[in-house]
Formats: C-alpha cells, sequence, structure tokens
C-alpha cells in the first residue's frame, strides 16, 4: 500500500483534491437550495408549497445516476464536463433530502408555540426567528450530517462521468497495477479522510447545540 | 435373479460404458497428428468455432438462433472450398478463455473467432495468414479537425475505455492528449455522441459496429496499433493451413472477400 502510495501519489491527491472540491461546493449549494425548499414546502401560499413538494418527490424518487446522466449526456448542449454536470446533479438531488430533513424539523415543534408567540405580540417572522428555528436548528442538525455525509459519499458517481475524482483515479490506477485490493483500500482510505472529520464536526456542533439550549 | 446380481451386472455395465467413454476419448485426441482435412472429409463435416456474441463477426441471432458475422461466413467458405458445400459446416460456440484447449481436444478443427496472432498464442496452434487486419483507430464526428493519432495534441480530449489497453496506448502514442475513461463501449460512445470529447479509441472491428450504428462518425487514420486476426489450427496440420492460405489469396484475388467485408463491415477493406 505504501508502494502504492508512492507510485501512484499524484493521482490519489488529484482525486482526493477534486472530491474535495466538489464535495464543498455541492454541501454550500444543497444547503442553500434545500433550505429554499424546506420554507417553501411550509409557505402559506399553495403555488409555492406545491413547487417545493413536487421538487423533493421528483428528485428523491430516482437515482442520482440519472439525474447526473441527464446534465451530462441528456443536456449535452450545455457543454458540461463530468466534474460539472456531477457536481449540479450532487447540489440538486443532496437538496431534496436537505429540504425534508428541514422541514421536518420545523414541523416537529408544537403549532401551540407559535400561537403563544403570536398571542404575546410577536410577528410571524419574529415567531420562527426567536421560538421556532432555534429548537429546530438542533433537531435538524443529525439528519443534515448525515446528508452530507451521504453526498461526499454519492460524489463517487463523477467516477461513471469520467469526472477526475478518487473513484476514477482508482479505477485507473488498479487496471494499471491489478493490485485490485489495496488499491480500493486506499481510496477507502481518503474518502475516510473526508467523512470522518465531517461526522465529528457535525456531533461537536450537535454538543455544542444542546449546551448553549 | 438376485438383487445382488443385478447390482453386480450393473456396476459391471457401467465399467464397461467408462471404459468405451475413455476409449472413443482417446480416439479423438489420436485424430490430431492426422490433419483435418483429412478428418473433415471422411465425416463429411467441418466443425468450426466461432464467438457467438460478437458483433460483425459472430453473433447469435436470439429470433431464428441463426449466427451470422463476417467469420461465420469465412467459416462457410472453407466448409464450400473443402466439402464442397458450406451446409456441411458445424458451428459450436467459443470463447476467449476456451476456443484454444477446444482445438486441442479435437472439439473444433479450426478458430474463427476475433482471435489475434501472437507469439504467446504461436506456441499453442498454427495460425493462417491474416483474414482481417484488426488494430486501434479512432472514431470522430464527419467533418471533424481530427483525422489521425498525430491530431490528438494538447487540449484535445480523447475518449477511452477504463481498464483497457486501448488506454494504456493512446496515452502513450498522445501523451499530450486528455484521455477520459468510461465504464464501458456504449458509455464512451453516447459521450462522443454528446460532444465530450473529439475522439474515441478502441479497436477498429468495435468501431466499425460503432458506425454503422450512427453514420454521423467516421473511422480516421487507420489503425496506429497492429493485432491481425488469423485463423487457428492444431499445431502441425500444415495441410489445413495450406488450404485457408489458398482460399484467402483466392477470396482477395477474385474480389469475394472484399465483397464479404464490404457486407459486414459497411466499407472497403483498408488498401494495403
Amino acid at each position: 500500500m505504501i508502494s502504492l502510495l508512492i507510485d501512484h501519489g499524484d493521482r490519489y491527491i488529484e482525486g482526493f483534491l477534486n472530491t474535495l472540491t466538489i464535495s464543498v461546493f455541492a454541501l454550500i449549494g444543497s444547503f442553500v437550495l434545500g433550505t429554499v425548499l424546506a420554507v417553501m414546502r411550509i409557505a402559506s401560499i399553495r403555488l409555492l408549497r406545491w413547487i417545493g413538494t413536487a421538487y423533493v418527490e421528483f428528485i428523491r424518487n430516482i437515482p442520482l445516476l440519472l439525474v447526473v446522466a441527464i446534465f451530462y449526456h441528456g443536456l449535452a448542449f450545455l457543454g458540461l464536463s463530468g466534474f460539472m454536470a456531477g457536481g449540479i446533479g450532487l447540489t440538486i438531488y443532496t437538496a431534496a433530502y436537505i429540504a425534508d430533513a428541514i422541514r421536518a424539523g420545523i414541523q416537529s415543534i408544537p403549532k401551540g408555540q407559535i400561537e403563544a408567540a403570536r398571542c404575546s405580540g410577536l410577528s410571524y417572522l419574529q415567531a420562527m426567528r426567536f421560538i421556532v428555528l432555534p429548537q429546530a436548528i438542533k433537531i435538524v442538525i443529525p439528519p443534515l450530517g448525515n446528508q452530507f455525509l451521504n453526498l461526499i459519499k454519492n460524489s463517487a458517481i463523477l467516477g461513471v462521468y469520467a469526472g477526475a475524482d478518487l473513484m476514477y483515479f482508482g479505477d485507473q490506477i488498479n487496471s494499471d497495477t491489478f493490485d485490485t485490493f489495496n488499491v480500493y483500500l486506499l481510496v477507502g482510505v481518503f474518502y475516510l479522510l473526508l467523512t470522518i472529520p465531517t461526522s465529528f464536526a457535525v456531533r461537536a456542533l450537535e454538543r455544542r447545540m444542546a449546551r448553549s439550549g | 435373479m438376485s438383487k445382488k446380481g443385478l447390482l453386480k451386472r450393473r456396476t459391471l455395465m457401467m465399467v464397461v460404458c467408462m471404459g468405451l467413454l475413455l476409449f472413443l476419448a482417446a480416439c479423438g485426441g489420436g485424430s490430431s497428428n492426422k490433419s483435418a482435412v483429412e478428418t473433415a472429409k471422411e465425416k463429411d463435416k467441418l466443425v468450426i468455432g466461432v464467438k457467438f456474441d460478437t458483433n460483425l463477426f459472430g453473433l447469435k441471432d436470439p429470433g431464428s438462433g441463426d449466427v451470422r458475422g463476417f467469420d461465420v461466413d469465412m467459416a462457410k467458405a472453407i466448409a464450400k472450398k473443402l466439402l464442397g458445400d458450406e451446409n456441411k459446416l458445424e458451428l459450436k460456440e467459443v470463447t476467449s478463455k476456451t476456443r484454444i484447449p477446444m482445438l486441442k481436444n479435437g472439439d473444433i478443427d479450426a478458430i474463427i473467432a476475433t482471435m489475434t496472432i501472437t507469439e504467446e498464442r504461436k506456441q499453442q496452434v498454427d495460425f493462417t495468414d491474416v483474414y482481417f487486419e484488426a488494430g486501434q483507430s479512432l472514431l470522430v464526428k464527419k467533418g471533424s479537425s481530427v483525422r489521425s493519432i498525430e491530431d490528438l495534441k494538447s487540449g484535445v480530449k480523447v475518449l477511452a475505455v477504463k481498464g483497457s489497453t486501448s488506454a494504456k496506448n493512446v496515452k502513450e502514442k498522445a501523451p499530450e492528449a486528455e484521455v477520459l475513461e468510461f465504464e464501458n463501449y456504449q458509455e464512451a460512445f453516447t459521450a462522443l455522441k454528446s460532444g465530450k470529447g473529439e475522439a474515441l479509441t478502441t479497436d477498429n472491428a468495435i468501431l466499425l459496429g460503432m458506425m454503422q450504428q450512427d453514420s454521423n462518425f467516421e473511422m480516421v487514420g487507420g489503425n496506429f496499433t497492429d493485432e491481425p486476426y488469423g485463423i487457428a489450427v492444431r499445431k502441425g496440420d500444415e495441410q489445413l493451413v495450406k488450404l485457408i492460405n489458398d482460399l484467402i489469396k483466392e477470396m482477395k484475388a477474385n474480389g469475394e472477400y472484399d465483397k464479404l467485408y464490404e457486407q459486414w463491415m459497411g466499407q472497403k477493406p483498408p488498401a494495403k
């Protein structure tokens, strides 16, 4: 394994950095998009609610591979590289799950609290800002963390569309060396370098939130 | 008759049968010193191993059950020359793994199965002259500025299949080009169609099949590797090698080879 790292380290590192980049961008993108969708899903305007629900149900119920294939092959006129198509696909796909996690968090706060807040003279937005969201965020963090981890792991889809990520270079190194077991083991180690810190960060945040509550 | 006697008799029968089988098997093996030309004439049947799963060369039509392709038609031509009737040919399915053992066992008389002539294989079998100039080539969209391997300069994207020797070859021969690797040929061809790269590279036999699927693409620059297909016969069977080589020469001279090539490959054979 050490010799693999020495001989093919440049490709492992390149793949690792690309996977890291795509994960960070898709994470930010899907968090923003997911929050907007969650707000839409609980909005009082029916059209917004309908759009939000349609998005989540549609995207959540098709394979990620298909979403990426649509951007890569289906919308070929956009001229997206495997890396870009994969990043957009991952963002759109993960956003659906994040939207649902955030919606569930907000809706888990009893309605009575909003009613009580409104009775004490707070506006709807104030009630959301000071009463509901601080509680909801604590509930939402663990499922959000799960989605972030899934996102990092799902980024391996880039390998299928020549997206130059860890998995893509892993396949390549494997076909050069045929040291299959060790090659993929090392790929796994690099993924863990991304996922384990994420996992710990989420847990630390959870603890901090619990204290501040 | 007592039960024991019956049992004994059965055992005896089995032993006899097994012995007979062994004897027959030995006979089969023994035929290997005799040329397949003679054994085929004796049996009035020629057995040739072809692929059943390879587009353009030997592909079984699931509807009719017929196996058709360039290799199959070559086999028919040999049967016609040898036995006077192409219907006296029996086709057996072989794969890259089974073909040499089957030939050595005497299950088949010759292999016509997209088999590249290599030094390593020459230790095991004898090859006829080349009947198909196989090698790695490039497929591009019609009118592309890429005309040959020399045009694969920096900034040009080439599509290949993961884990294939063709990906390795193109990296060696065109080190400046960016090689994008896909899971399989279909995936790589779809990527070429959606403009993810300027050229797709693999064996010309596969590219010829893709060209027939979509006439907007063409093969350019000829082969940049040399992996010619030959027909394999049992080691030492000079008689059959000569017969087939004569046939290939005849077919090339009277235009039958070109006709056959064009029928399956959709274009004329490359000029030598």
